[in-house]
């Protein structure tokens, strides 16, 4: 054969739909890998389904059976009325019966109860004499949306309460009323809720990508076959991969409270130390989650799958989006186990409400166990061969 | 199966590997059986055999990458099954494919593994290493940069950087040219001589040759070990070479029978058979007729391997 034959003129020239040829012998590629990564495969499905059913079920923008303490500084018929008429507006349950005004106080900061309702002393006596006496209902109004339709219903209340007990048979001039004491948050602006609910979703995304995509990328790039035959132990490698992502966490959260603070105006009213130091307990608790997930996916989308899987329900059930009292128990427990949930507890609470340690125990100790959780899972399920 | 035995087997205390009954399946695929194989301290073991054959397998079951499905044995005195955390600290392991990190640079690689073994001195022992294996100057070079040749020798810096008593090279001059092979056996000779032992696979029947005693390994089977000498010696193949008007030849000898091999090498024709009455038979007819000119020789290694690998190719598969 010679070489001038060797290339016909036919050969040279472009193919009859190229385009669509190659396109589609990439189309064809494509799915053929899609189809192979079951796992992925899988999350295409469960992914909507399971986020639209949880979320259509457990969100509520105007939450009921909100908990509430009552602090009863006497025991009269009339009083017991008035929670009675409060009870029947399905906003409010009464969880707690406290005795004196700090417990009160204490139940509100540590966020145990939306709103809290004081009876006087002499309360029955007063309107009774026509003092006009007022009974005070504070509530926690951090979240405006939480608190708001609840005190908007204390207006009629009176009212109905009056009905029951009092014929003066004189309905216009109220007897008595009720003052309404929406507490850290009097104006109630959304920003002051949702800036310092902001700095965990933030944190949350960012965090759980960084160590989510950690290990994988090890198996991905072939280098964990190399570091596999070093002596090094599993949980050596996680504080090695979780350490720098806690100070580039930290410099994080600094840069968005401080925008939080001097752009938004958001005040901390509590410690700052204290601020920083559970910040820094969150921030290790998202990348010891992300971490985990990356030591059971098998490739770099199904960590972001999974991210994506945890980050939805951290957005919506943790109280940062919707109010965390109006969803169905069932939700409350799933927000239970997200960190995002207890710390928007503890921003709230300390940015807000000036809180101090002693009302963040709970939040606090959910967040360790959290990450103890996640690191002995991580632990357990990085594997030390290549079988 | 062809078991060359090596004349003298010292104390224990002179063996680096030894590993009995080794197997290892996966999702039900033998890949490698019953393998048992000893390396002495102090010697560069050639592992050879055909793709597939099991060899990486073996070296990953060696420093506890793998976990065998059944044998047992020991490396450097360790069990391989109990003891993969102290194995892994004096055993160096070079992968098959590059597996530091590409975006970090040479220097920074080198101190992440002295780092890792807790060399006393991580940055002037990486600046050693820098030294010793000729990478003065690109030392800041990103390694996923470096050319093939120098990639594998920033791989075998960093796996005699912590100054192990073993070293595991897998295939490490694939893809390297034939300078850059050289060099790197001298340096595999040179760490031998100082008391290294050395267990390095490999496809190149030269490289087989440079090794003090190989192992031929397919389908998962140890098949033939010794020196290179025994393991020709030991194949009882005879071999003819043929030169002189070769065209058409080869493929009128290969079906003929005593004939298991017909091999061309430049201008002559290597023709071996196991029975030798057989072969001279069948030759005979060509031996008288003056195209060619047949002469009695030594097997290569080549051939001794190929053939090898045929007969298990009919055991196994």
């Amino acid at each position: 054969m010679s070489a001038t034959d060797t290339i016909p003129n036919s050969e040279a020239r472009e193919p009859r739909f190229g385009f669509w040829r190659r396109s589609y012998a990439m189309l064809v590629k494509e799915f053929i890998q899609l189809r192979r990564d079951r796992v992925s495969f899988a999350m295409i499905i469960m992914l909507p389904v399971m986020q639209l059913t949880l979320f259509g079920y457990a969100i509520n923008t105007t939450p009921r059976n909100l908990p509430t303490a009552v602090l009863m500084q006497e025991d009269s018929d009339l009083g017991r009325s008035i929670l009675k008429a409060m009870e029947n507006t399905a906003y409010f349950r009464f969880t707690r019966e406290v005795h004196t005004v700090e417990e009160f106080d204490n139940l509100l900061q540590s966020g145990k109860v939306l709103f809290g309702v004081e009876i006087p002393r002499g309360f029955e006596r007063a309107v009774r004499r026509g003092d006009k006496p007022a009974l005070l209902v504070a509530a926690d109004a951090t979240d405006p949306v939480a608190a708001g339709s609840a005190l908007s219903a204390l207006g009629p209340l009176v009212q109905t309460a009056l009905d029951h007990d009092l014929h003066t048979g004189d309905p216009p001039s109220m007897p008595f009323e009720i003052r309404t004491h929406a507490r850290y948050n009097p104006a109630a602006e959304s920003r002051l809720n949702i800036v310092p609910g902001l700095v965990g979703t933030i944190l949350t995304m960012t965090m759980l990508i960084f160590t989510a995509l950690s290990v994988t990328r090890e198996i991905e790039r072939g280098t964990m076959e190399s570091l596999l035959s070093m002596p090094i132990k599993p949980v050596e490698v996680m504080f090695g991969k979780i350490i720098p992502y806690v100070l580039v966490g930290f410099i994080q959260a600094t840069l968005i409270i401080g925008i939080g603070v001097l752009l938004f105006g958001v005040p901390i009213l509590g410690s700052l130390t204290l601020l920083a130091l559970l910040t820094t307990l969150f921030i290790t608790t998202n990348l010891s989650i992300g971490y985990t997930f990356s030591t059971i996916v098998q490739n770099q989308l199904q960590a972001m799958q999974l991210s994506m899987m945890f980050f939805l329900p951290s957005i919506l059930l943790s109280g940062f989006m919707f109010p965390f009292m109006g969803m169905p128990v069932w939700a409350q427990y799933i927000g239970e186990g997200l960190p995002l949930t207890h710390y928007v507890r503890i921003v709230r609470a300390i940015m807000l409400k000036g809180a101090v340690v002693q009302n963040l125990q709970y939040d606090t100790l959910a967040l360790i166990a959290l990450m103890l959780f996640a690191m002995t899972i991580a632990v357990t399920r990085f594997r030390r061969t290549l079988d | 199966m062809t078991d060359v035995h090596t004349n003298s087997h010292t104390n224990s205390a002179g063996i680096a590997i030894e590993v009995k009954g080794l197997s290892k399946s996966f999702s039900g695929r033998p890949v490698v059986r019953d393998l048992s194989m000893q390396v002495r301290r102090g010697s560069i073991y050639g592992f050879l055999g055909p793709n597939g054959s099991g060899k990486t397998t073996t070296i990953r079951m060696l420093c506890g990458l793998l976990t065998p499905d059944s044998g047992e044995g020991t490396c450097l005195g360790y069990d391989i099954r109990r003891d993969a955390d102290k194995i892994k600290r004096k055993v160096g392991y070079m992968t098959q494919r590059f597996s530091l990190y590409q975006d970090l640079s040479v220097r920074e690689n080198l101190e992440f593994v002295a780092r890792l073994y807790g060399l006393p001195n991580a940055v002037a022992a990486a600046r050693e290493m820098i030294a010793r294996i000729g990478l003065k100057g690109r030392e800041e070079q990103l390694a996923g940069n470096l050319s093939g040749g120098w990639k594998q020798r920033l791989a075998l810096g960093a796996c005699t950087l912590p100054n192990p008593q073993l070293l595991l090279l897998d295939e490490p001059t694939a893809g390297v040219d034939p300078k850059a092979r050289r060099d790197f056996w001298n340096e595999i000779h040179a760490l031998a001589a100082d008391g290294l032992t050395v267990l390095v696979s490999t496809h190149y029947m030269d490289e087989a040759e440079r090794c003090h005693e190989i192992a031929y390994i397919a389908y998962g089977n140890l098949l033939a070990h010794g020196t290179v000498d025994e393991v020709i010696a030991h194949s009882a193949l005879s071999t003819y070479t043929v030169t002189g008007d070769l065209n058409g030849l080869s493929n009128e000898l290969t079906s003929k029978p005593g004939i298991d091999m017909v091999a061309p090498f430049g201008t002559s024709l290597h023709v071996s058979g196991r029975d030798k009455a057989a072969l001279e038979a069948t030759i005979a007819p060509y031996r008288s007729n003056p195209r060619w000119h047949f002469e009695e020789s030594e097997p290569s290694l080549e051939d001794v391997f190929i053939d090898l690998m045929n007969r298990s190719k009919d055991n196994f598969q």
